[in-house]
């Protein structure tokens, strides 16, 4: 039996052997596989979709040479793993994983894959295959943050948190620490709603800061429902994600716009020369992955010159929200003055600065 | 706390309560008929994008809502056509009735990402809720007064109408139903249909009234919410209104907790706010197992609940 089997084998082996070169001949080359996992649905309008656009670009610039595979609305639980186990035994070469819960499922699947290539957004582990790449959002967050502390009347703002997380982290404490520098004053109340889209409990915890006293709410959750609440009531926010003033003509004072695009090419370029290594990047508002939406005409000039400032200095790197001294919620100093806090210490922060108003 | 804040919180509450109360009333005559529908996710995001396009393409929010109910309706029907004339599994088509809608929403959707149209709010006269009480009674969307009306259209319907009365003999017993000559199937396609007309028009106060936009899976698991309420409610209009309030109070209550907005109640303020999140879970159970106890280890479901319809012929 066994011999028979082997021979069975061993001639369907040959057969294909003759086939291969037919199917090589036929598609010229192979096209590199690159997968995308996507925390939600690409219309969302916000985080996903702007990854979405980023991996609309690879296609785009290396349509000739990659082809590009994306899976959308993946839990930030177990359930990940089989996808991206999934798109590895599809043929991926590189895969990336769009959100920040995916990062203990990727560390166990890059284990298994040692010859496809990882990168995981916004995470802190890494390995031989995988990498990490995150975008400096809290840069963006001073720049909107500078604005919120001109346009806040009563300098009591709201932020429409997702779960605690660095990244929410550091945008809470960039924001608010940016509003202070023109209204020291300023609070800020937070709220997290443990979920990164569920557009009716946004608007639910919207109204609910704005009932609490806040006449400015900015989100860091991924639909536009908080900027609708606030356009019924005629009052200032921010989009997050993509340029949102489409549904909120009026409330949307402007947008932080992820742009992945140049990146998610760079990476798939890499692959094709052969020259990807594990690495972690942090690109900002001076790489363009960080971008200001159009401001609403509302601002007055001088605060619109005050928020470009801001831009200009993280440009050119004279500017950083977070230069001490900086106070957490219990007044303790945690950084000194003229101190400037180093990223690796942001990729982890966990604690609140002084002004925010929560529970968490 | 002032009046305003009072207000201002029930506002809220009335706004979270309202689609799943909706969506409950519909399943609650759906289930008195004999027929469990797990897929009232699935045809409220049908109903929040059909809602959505016809009010994008006609530009009139009430041709919406009706385009809302027939959206529903129709996915309801389908269901129907299975687990009825079919007689497939209520549970399973239920559950693929869900994928199905969030799929088909997701697909018609794709040209409406990104559109808006007015909110589909108060139709009294702004003058009405310019001071506090006059908001706490006339700034709402006119499906609240809808939803509202329902509690005791549907309450009334069941209780004192004949046709109630067929239907719920239909799903304590269908075959006594069939055998005195009532079309057991027919009442409950009827059911059925309602149930997603209603499911539909608790879709579209997602896209037409809170946030009136267009979102893959905007719903995010009222529907879920809905089909627990109706348990909840031990099958009875009434209690379905109570405990529409009753998630709406909680999910005040979680959001205000995390803001450290309850400061102002002694001992809530301390209390994590993942408790209240759980709390509507919880109630339900215990619920539940008051009812048992009060029945004896009875239920207060209807007996045929889940059941297919095959009469000896």
């Amino acid at each position: 039996m066994a011999k028979l089997n082997r021979r069975a084998f061993i001639a369907a082996a040959g057969a294909a052997a003759a086939v291969l070169p037919l199917t090589g001949n036929a598609f010229a080359q192979e096209k590199l596989k690159v997968g995308f996992v996507f925390l939600g649905p690409i219309g969302d309008y916000g985080w996903t979709w702007a990854h979405n656009k980023g991996r609309e670009a690879v296609d785009a610039a290396l349509g000739d040479q990659v082809e590009t595979i994306y899976v959308e609305n993946v839990a930030e639980d177990a359930s990940a793993i089989p996808v991206f186990r999934d798109l590895a035994q599809q043929g991926c070469k590189l895969i990336f994983g769009a959100t920040y819960g995916y990062m203990d499922q990727m560390v166990q699947v890059a284990a298994e894959f040692p010859d496809v290539k990882f990168e995981h957004c916004t995470g802190f582990k890494r390995a031989d295959n995988l990498a990490t790449y995150n975008s400096r959002f809290h840069e963006g967050r001073a720049v909107l943050g500078t604005i919120a502390g001109k346009m806040s009347k009563s300098g009591v703002m709201g932020y429409l948190g997702s779960y605690k997380v660095p990244e929410v982290v550091l945008g809470v404490n960039s924001f608010i620490l940016a509003a202070q520098k023109q209204n020291p004053a300023a609070t800020l109340k937070l709220v997290f709603i443990d979920s990164w889209f569920d557009p009716p409990k946004e608007a639910a915890a919207t109204e609910t800061l704005l009932n609490l006293g806040c006449d400015l709410v900015t989100t860091h959750t991924d639909s536009p429902a908080a900027l609708q609440i606030l356009e019924q009531r005629g009052l200032y926010g921010f989009g997050q994600g993509a340029d949102m003033s489409s549904f909120a003509p009026n409330a949307h004072l402007t947008a932080i716009e992820d742009i992945w695009g140049p990146y998610y090419i760079e990476r798939v370029q890499a692959v094709l020369d052969g020259t990807w290594a594990s690495a972690d990047t942090w690109d900002g508002i001076a790489d363009g992955t960080v971008v200001i939406s159009p401001y609403n005409p509302a601002i007055p000039a001088d605060v619109v010159a005050l928020a470009e400032e801001v831009k200009a200095g993280y440009v050119a790197g004279t500017y950083d929200v977070f230069t001490g001294p900086i106070y957490d919620t219990e007044g303790t100093l945690r950084v000194k003055d003229g101190e400037i806090l180093p990223l690796s210490d942001l990729a982890v922060m966990d604690w609140f600065v002084k002004g925010v108003e929560t529970a968490a | 706390m002032g009046t305003d804040f009072v207000i201002a919180a029930i506002i809220t509450i009335i706004g979270i309560s309202t689609p799943i109360l909706l969506a409950g009333l519909g399943e609650l005559v759906v289930e008195k008929a004999g027929v469990l529908n797990l897929g009232v996710e699935g045809m409220m995001l049908i109903g929040a994008i059909t809602g959505f396009a016809v009010t994008v393409m006609t530009g009139n929010p009430w041709l919406g809502v009706l385009g809302a109910a027939a959206g529903g309706a129709l996915s309801a029907l389908l269901f129907g056509f299975f687990v009825l004339t079919l007689n497939s599994n209520q549970v399973a088509t239920g559950l693929a009735l869900t994928i199905f809608g969030t799929g088909l929403s997701s697909l018609i959707g794709l040209s409406f990402v990104g559109r808006i149209v007015p909110q589909f709010g108060s139709s009294f006269p702004p003058a009405l809720s310019r001071d506090p009480i006059g908001r706490l009674f006339f700034s709402y969307s006119p499906l609240v007064y809808f939803a509202l009306a329902m509690v005791f259209v549907v309450a009334w319907f069941l209780r004192r109408t004949r046709s109630g009365l067929i239907l719920r003999a239909v799903g304590e017993n269908d075959l006594s139903a069939h055998s005195i000559g009532y079309s057991v199937i027919g009442v409950r396609y009827l059911a059925v249909a309602f149930g997603g007309a209603m499911a539909g028009i608790g879709g579209a106060y997602f896209s037409l009234v809170i946030t009136p936009m267009w979102a893959e899976r905007m719903t995010s698991g009222r529907g879920w919410i809905a089909l627990a309420l109706v348990v909840f409610a031990s099958w009875k209009a009434g209690r379905l209104l109570i405990g529409s309030l009753f998630f709406g109070v909680l999910m005040w209550l979680e959001l205000n907790a995390k803001a450290g907005g309850l400061s102002f109640m002694p001992y809530a303020g301390s209390i994590p706010s993942q408790f209240w999140a759980a709390m509507p879970y919880l109630m339900t159970v215990v619920v539940l197992a008051l009812i048992s106890m009060r029945d004896r280890g009875g239920s207060s479901a209807p007996a045929c609940l889940g059941k297919p319809f095959l009469p000896a012929t």
